[in-house]
């Protein structure tokens, strides 16, 4: 028996697209933003602050919590700024582009709201490079929204990214949209007090501000019903890896991990069986198949089990997969998308992904396992922003929970799936070079 | 003054600071001139926004999308992140390496081929932009229609 499945981020699309705005005002579409003028930004804050909606982006911040820390006005003489972090890249994740595509009017309405509630009149959607279509649909919104004059004193610019990970980090974000290379800045001061352009700045996630317009439409105490304690809500989760259908799933915080690999998803494809799963994104710690039996998913429930909800990406893994080939993988990824600011981070994931590789090769030593748990350490905690720690913790995680797997590879000299794994020498970005310079000597 | 230096003007109005017109403005100038930007596409911005050439191209070596060499009229970027990778996405790299007879990293005229991190579309594996626009649910067996598909057209059609 599978549990309700309240829809808010997505309500009133059944299934489809809320792209018109005559549909979307059907649907009691913009009611919530002509609540929420009525209202001082103090009392909208204080509806976001009884729904307890968090940061959908990873962070899990209390967003009413957030907003609060952006100075009044009167006390400091600078403009303020509401920045939208649409930068979506955590592997895994794909939920804010449906957000997007599906219905782009609720989100830049919880904009308009998350403006208000600041005492904001510049608004910024930083949104992927890669998302043109996404783009398209919200420029076209826009227009909409423009001729039915719904933004008031608003302007809101759509700032495309150009391919960088790091970007998904606010202060890097913020770093990227002054027109600077994409690096972490020290934090504090945070970005409420020194954001862009050292201005007072909010930064969200694109389906925390979505589900910021059904808090002001329903009311936050309605909002809190949905959901488990401490996470209240629906969250769209990101279903993918060995699963017969992948996608995304609206459902409320608390629903049980394996009801939605098992039910909505499909189960495992191929007939093959569940060995592990990474919850929320690929900087998050590996359940194995049994703790990933056990889990809902919420905040408190996925902290408890050692790992995080994340991006609220879900990937599940079969049996098919070689974990140190999974730890290569990941680790590849990080070091591509090390902003090199930080040494730790910027060698430190070269060094995992090096020694992850000779183990696969079968040329690892148990002194390279040793150095393997060392890097890691050296890393870990070290650095400006947590890309580095991602890499270190993925990988750690793998480590401790599938030794037997690491050891087969140094004690048999090669990796005992012998070319059956499914992550069988893939073709990451950083390793390109060596490809074609293989080619080229051969 | 030509008309890339007038649309950077129009691109500049929109932020509180003209630096953060630079990148918006590389994007255009990228797409201007064949989606790579040649020294003089950095003159043009660099010029237009008070900045130099190097301070631009620090800018476009740093984010992935900026390319700093001629590419093939048609961009084909394959996603090898983990889930892509657990549903056959090393198999497309391949199909499109033999269909095109070349190997990702490398540009023809025609093609540019490489393999990207994730694109953000895990739950349609496999993803593949053809520039930059993404297909969703890429088979290795997909990939010879693609091609066709792709020869027979210009820039933009993907």
């Amino acid at each position: 028996m599978t549990a309700p499945r309240p829809e808010v981020v997505f309500a009133g699309t059944n299934g489809g697209t809320l792209t018109e705005i005559a549909a979307y005002e059907a649907v009691g579409g913009f009611e919530a933003l002509v609540k929420s003028r009525a209202l001082s930004p103090d009392e909208v804050i204080a509806e976001l602050n009884a729904s307890n909606l968090r940061g959908r982006g990873g962070a899990f911040f209390p967003t009413g919590r957030k907003w609060s820390f952006v100075p009044k006005p009167d006390k400091i003489d600078k403009p303020h700024y509401l920045v939208i972090n649409a930068d979506e890249s955590e592997p895994g994740t794909f939920k804010d582009r449906e957000i997007m595509l599906r219905v782009p009017f609720r989100f830049l309405e919880g904009c308009l709201i998350a403006a208000h509630a600041i005492e904001s009149q510049h608004v910024f959607v930083y949104i992927r490079g890669e998302y043109e279509a996404e783009f398209d649909v919200l420029e076209s919104a826009l227009e909409q929204m423009r001729a039915k004059d719904l933004l008031g004193e608003v302007t809101i610019v759509l700032h495309r990214g150009a391919g960088a990970y790091i970007c998904g980090e606010e202060t890097a974000l913020l770093e990227s949209l002054e027109g600077r290379r994409g690096q972490p800045r020290t934090k504090p001061p945070f970005p409420a007090i020194a954001g862009l352009y050292a201005s007072p700045t909010a930064v969200n996630n694109v389906e925390s501000i979505t589900s910021a317009t059904t808090v002001m439409e329903i009311g936050g105490a309605e909002y809190a019903k949905l959901g488990v304690e401490n996470s209240t809500g629906t969250r769209v989760f990101s279903l993918s890896g060995n699963v017969v259908t992948g996608g995304n799933y609206e459902l409320p915080h608390g629903f049980p991990l394996r009801d939605l690999i098992n039910d909505l998803g499909g189960g495992i494809a191929d007939g093959r069986s569940l060995k592990a799963v990474i919850p929320g994104g690929s900087s998050t710690v590996v359940l194995t198949a049994d703790e990933a039996n056990r889990v809902t998913l919420d905040f408190d429930s996925l902290v408890g089990a050692g790992t995080a909800i994340g991006s609220a990406a879900v990937i599940a893994l079969d049996d098919r997969c070689c974990m140190v080939q999974l730890a290569v993988r990941v680790s590849q990824f990080y070091e591509h998308e090390s902003c090199g600011k930080c040494t730790p981070c910027r060698v430190g994931t070269k060094w995992l992904t090096s020694i992850l590789q000779k183990i696969e090769d079968g040329r690892g030593t148990q002194a390279d396992m040793d150095l393997l748990v060392s890097v890691a350490e050296r890393i870990n905690g070290k650095c400006l922003c947590p890309l580095g720690d991602s890499d270190a913790i993925a990988v750690m995680s793998y480590f401790d929970k599938f030794r037997d797997e690491f050891q087969a590879h140094v004690d048999e000299g090669g990796c005992p799936f012998h070319g059956t794994s499914s992550l069988d020498h893939l073709l990451a970005p950083v390793a390109m070079h060596v490809h074609n310079e293989a080619v080229a000597h051969a | 003054m030509s008309a890339l230096y007038e649309e950077i003007q129009e691109i500049r109005a929109r932020y509180p600071e003209s630096l953060s017109a630079v990148m918006p403005a590389l994007q255009l100038a990228q797409e201007r001139s064949g989606g790579w930007l040649p020294e003089e596409a950095f003159r043009e911005v660099a010029d237009a926004l008070d900045l130099t050439p190097a301070y631009c191209l620090s800018i476009a070596s740093f984010y992935d999308m900026f390319r700093l060499e001629p590419v093939g009229e048609h961009m084909i970027e394959v996603c090898t992140n983990i889930s892509c990778g657990l549903n056959g996405a090393q198999q497309v790299v391949e199909a499109f390496e033999s269909e095109l007879g070349m190997r990702a990293g490398e540009t023809t005229g025609a093609f540019s081929l490489r393999t990207v991190e994730c694109l953000g579309g895990c739950g349609w594996a496999t993803i593949v932009a053809v520039n930059n626009r993404h297909r969703l649910n890429v088979q290795a067996g997909d990939v010879a229609g693609i091609v066709a598909e792709l020869r027979g057209t210009g820039r933009g059609e993907g």
